[in-house]
């Protein structure tokens, strides 16, 4: 019998090689990329962290007729600089609100001056003068100061004192300009994807059309911006700035996501499936409402999930159709003024206070945890259609 | 298609098929009778699946194609424009080549086309009909258990004897079977063979298939199909004994040139 | 005809007709053989036939091996299953042909006692009959329907001829009755030779199934003819 070489000779060491270099390529990009994600992280949540958290001063607050008109001597004169004015200056509504409290001095927890607030949280750059930062070291020693869960953050809309910033407002505004988004583009496009997939003739025609679909999705979506602004603004004359145009222009930058996702969601429902229905005498629409769409619909879900993800998180077509406004309070309607989180974030980091930064951080968390709790539904929903077939 | 038209069969006049500009089929002229088991064989592209599909307009779904000649059931035209292609594959149901059932229950299967047609409400009287349906189709030992199950979770031979029972469920006069056990092994195969030989008695059959062997065995018709021509129709018996064309007998015999 | 695209099928009932040619090669050789000895009065060449049966016989058990293992094997249809039904059948005949050889070469040896005088009509018989034989396997060789119609026809002047040779010995015996046993055994002759030319035209009749798939064993000539005619535009 002919002896047979199982062994690695030298052409097989060889090849050998090239497979582990192969490999070896693989890993290096995979470390690179990965290398980037954990700086971006260490350095977003370490920016952001500390944001979560915010300094409050014991102080002695007197409610006098002499705070009523100048809200700054209602805490001592040693310690005006070192409350927030956004606080100081709500005393006289308070007052007015609870008349009783008039000629009473209160031992008080007040949120503290930005200054102090990064001062008590060692950072660079908190500008709190000398003879402040004596004091707040004496408060500190006489536990006259604390630093606490930063609620404001997340109930307050925004603010120009930083101390009193909140992510509220944006938050509710992307909230409203998504579900608009979702309203207008998820039916559109699935409807649309329906028609070209399962009736349209393959004609010229439609060729056309899903060739300009495909360049849709590839386009800058600042030029979706523009196209709002032509559109729903200038012709349409829709309120500038307000949910209603943010929601609508994003919908028109969604629409090919979904539309592609839907198509291929549709394609991917396997063709027998098809044939048995009709071949049983089911009619096109009960095909496709019977059949069709309940095994496609993970699919679709996800392509939308992941196109309403990439709308939430945009803001070059929102600065055209000007939505990068300072919005204090939240909106009301949909009709209003509004800003969204990415807005928001694109805001604070252009403020040159320092405790901004941790804002703008902070607001990135926020947006980010968003975003991968959208993305995790949506690999949900593919691995459930997974099990399906 | 009321039951005072003459027979129940299928009779084909010159039908011609074209993709586009090419013609697949060449003017078929075939009578299919009540109760038998009409097998179609030939080699790949030989037109005998296209015409099989031509029975229940299946090849409607295909741009660009397009039938000339009449193709009678009891009678009727079926290509005639005032035929309701839904309400004609009523009537003529259809078993493919890899089981399809849908991915819902057993009994979900089954009461599918019944429901959609209206034939019973859901109910006593549906359970009734899927319950013969099933032991019609000889599954219902196996499944009865088991309806609210999902019928993929089925073996391939028990999928596609549910297919089969999903399709009689609307009581069709014709049955067309697309190569209906080139994905079963010889068990199932044999199954699906003696279950076609019981349902004959009341349904005609139609079958397609690469396996000669298999049209000796189930068939009372053989029709050998070659390039888009019909090349030979006749009792089963004497086109595997003594077939009258040159080309039946070198197919047959696997002489493919 | 276009050959088998599986190459080996061709090949497997390549073999088998040959075979089938070689054993009738070999009942031709032994019926030739066996008239021989009795007009020659050579009881080795007598010997020599009864020995070699044997050899027709194995051939016959290795052609049903054959046959049945291509009917399981490869499943034949149409004309290859008509073949292969023509050469199971001939193969029976053929071995009964030998058989019938066999007794004539007995026969030989008794006459050694009883010494036969007259041979000549039984001599034209055999003639006759191998002329016939001959015909039947041609028509198998060559599937040629002409050699397999006319072995057929033939066998009306065998039968014929037969029934004179019979009444021819009946005389002699009548005449001297110590021709009788000699009488008896020429007629037994006679008879295995008219039953070898039955058996010839049983394989020319499966020739015709083999040929044109219609069955005409058993059914009046004119029937016979419509069904051959019949299929004739193939």
């Amino acid at each position: 019998m002919d002896q047979l070489d199982m062994h690695t000779n030298a052409s097989m060491r060889k090849r050998l090689r090239a497979d582990k270099r192969f490999k070896l390529y693989g890993l290096a990009a995979i470390s690179f990329a990965l290398a980037f994600l954990v700086f971006f992280f260490v350095d977003i949540i370490g920016k952001g962290a500390p944001a979560f958290q915010q300094a409050e001063i014991q102080v002695t607050v007197h409610y006098s007729e002499a705070a009523i008109n100048n809200y700054n001597k209602a805490v001592d004169k040693e310690y005006k600089h070192l409350v927030s004015k956004a606080w100081l200056r709500l005393v006289p509504n308070q007052i007015a609100g609870k008349p009783e409290l008039l000629g009473q001095d209160y031992e008080e927890w007040v949120l503290a001056e930005n200054s102090v607030d990064q001062y008590l949280k060692g950072h660079e750059g908190h500008r709190l003068k000398e003879k402040n930062q004596r004091l707040v070291d004496q408060m500190k020693t006489d536990g006259k100061v604390r630093l606490v869960f930063n609620s404001g953050f997340f109930n307050s809309g925004d603010s120009k004192l930083p101390e009193n910033a909140g992510i509220l407002a944006a938050a509710i505004g992307s909230v409203m300009v998504l579900l608009l988004t979702m309203l207008f583009a998820v039916p559109v496009g699935v409807m649309t994807a329906i028609y070209l997939e399962e009736f349209a003739p393959d004609n010229r025609l439609t060729q056309v059309i899903e060739v300009n679909i495909n360049n849709l999705a590839a386009i800058p979506s600042i030029l979706y911006g523009l196209l709002g602004l032509a559109i729903f603004i200038n012709v349409m004359g829709a309120p500038r700035s307000s949910a209603l145009v943010g929601g609508l222009t994003l919908a028109l930058m969604t629409l090919p996501v979904i539309i592609i996702a839907t198509r291929a969601a549709l394609r991917s429902v396997p063709e027998p499936i098809r044939e048995a229905a009709y071949g049983l005498g089911a009619s096109s629409l009960q095909v496709v409402w019977h059949h069709v769409l309940p095994l496609a619909m993970p699919g679709i879900l996800t392509g939308s999930i992941i196109g309403l993800a990439q709308a939430m998180g945009e803001t070059a077509p929102l600065l055209i159709v000007g939505m990068m406004a300072y919005i204090p309070d939240a909106p009301g309607s949909i009709f209003e003024a509004t800003t969204v989180l990415p807005a928001q974030i694109y805001t604070w980091s252009s403020e040159s206070v320092r405790a901004f930064e941790e804002r703008t951080a902070a607001g990135i968390m926020v947006l980010l945890t968003v975003l991968l709790t959208m993305n995790a539904i949506a690999v949900k929903f593919r691995n459930r259609s997974e099990n399906t077939w | 298609m009321t039951s005072n038209l003459i027979e129940n069969t299928l009779t084909v006049r010159d039908l011609k098929l074209w993709y586009g500009n090419f013609e697949a089929l060449h003017g078929i002229n075939l009578d299919i009778q009540k109760g038998k088991v009409t097998a179609f064989i030939g080699p790949s592209g030989c037109g005998k699946s296209t015409f099989l599909r031509c029975i229940n307009r299946m090849n409607d779904r295909i741009a660009g194609c397009r039938v000339e000649g009449a193709l009678l059931l009891n009678g009727q035209d079926i290509y005639d424009p005032s035929v309701d292609v839904v309400q004609l594959r009523s009537y003529i149901g259809m078993v493919f080549q890899k089981p399809n059932p849908f991915p819902k229950s057993i009994y979900e299967n089954v009461a599918y086309a019944p429901r959609i047609h209206g034939m019973v409400k859901d109910g006593p009287e549906m359970d009734e009909l899927v319950e013969t349906a099933l032991k019609r189709a000889g599954i219902w030992e196996e499944v009865k258990d088991k309806l609210q199950q999902p019928g993929t979770a089925l073996s391939g031979g028990q999928q596609q004897r549910l297919c089969i029972a999903r399709t009689i469920a609307v009581k069709p006069k014709v049955i067309l079977m697309d190569e209906p056990c080139s994905a079963l092994d010889p068990i199932a195969t044999a199954k699906i063979e003696e279950l076609m030989d019981e349902l004959k008695e009341e349904y005609t059959i139609v079958i397609v298939t690469h396996n000669m062997q298999q049209a000796a065995r189930v068939s009372d018709y053989t029709a050998y199909f070659y390039l888009g021509d019909l090349i030979e129709f006749s009792d089963t018996h004497t086109i595997f004994t003594a077939p009258a064309n040159q080309k039946t007998e070198d197919y047959i015999t696997g002489r493919f040139g | 005809m276009t050959e088998h695209t599986f190459k080996r099928f061709e090949d497997e009932l390549n073999t088998l007709k040959e075979k089938v040619l070689s054993m009738g090669g070999l009942v031709e050789k032994a019926v030739k053989r066996s008239m021989n000895s009795l007009i020659k009065q050579d009881a080795v060449r007598a010997h020599k036939v009864i020995e070699r049966d044997h050899a027709i016989n194995a051939l016959e058990v290795e052609i049903d091996d054959m046959t049945r293992t291509l009917l399981a094997l490869r499943q034949p249809a149409a004309s290859d299953l008509r073949f292969i039904m023509t050469t199971i059948k001939v193969v029976t005949d053929l071995e009964r042909m030998g058989d019938l050889a066999e007794s004539i070469a007995n026969h030989m040896l008794k006459t050694q006692e009883a010494p036969l005088t007259q041979v000549a009509s039984l001599q034209t018989l055999s003639d006759l009959v191998l002329a016939q034989t001959a015909l039947a396997l041609d028509a198998f060789a060559r599937s040629d329907l002409d050699a397999a119609m006319t072995c057929i026809e033939s066998d009306n002047k065998i039968d014929e001829l037969y029934r004179t040779m019979q009444r021819e010995y009946l005389t002699y015996m009548m005449e001297d009755p110590r021709q009788i046993t000699a009488g008896l055994i020429a007629t037994n002759i006679g008879r295995n030779l008219e039953r070898i030319g039955d058996h010839a035209v049983n394989v020319a009749k499966m020739v015709i199934y083999m040929v044109k798939g219609k069955d005409i064993r058993h059914t009046d000539p004119q029937t016979a003819a419509a069904l051959i005619s019949g299929t004739a535009q193939k």
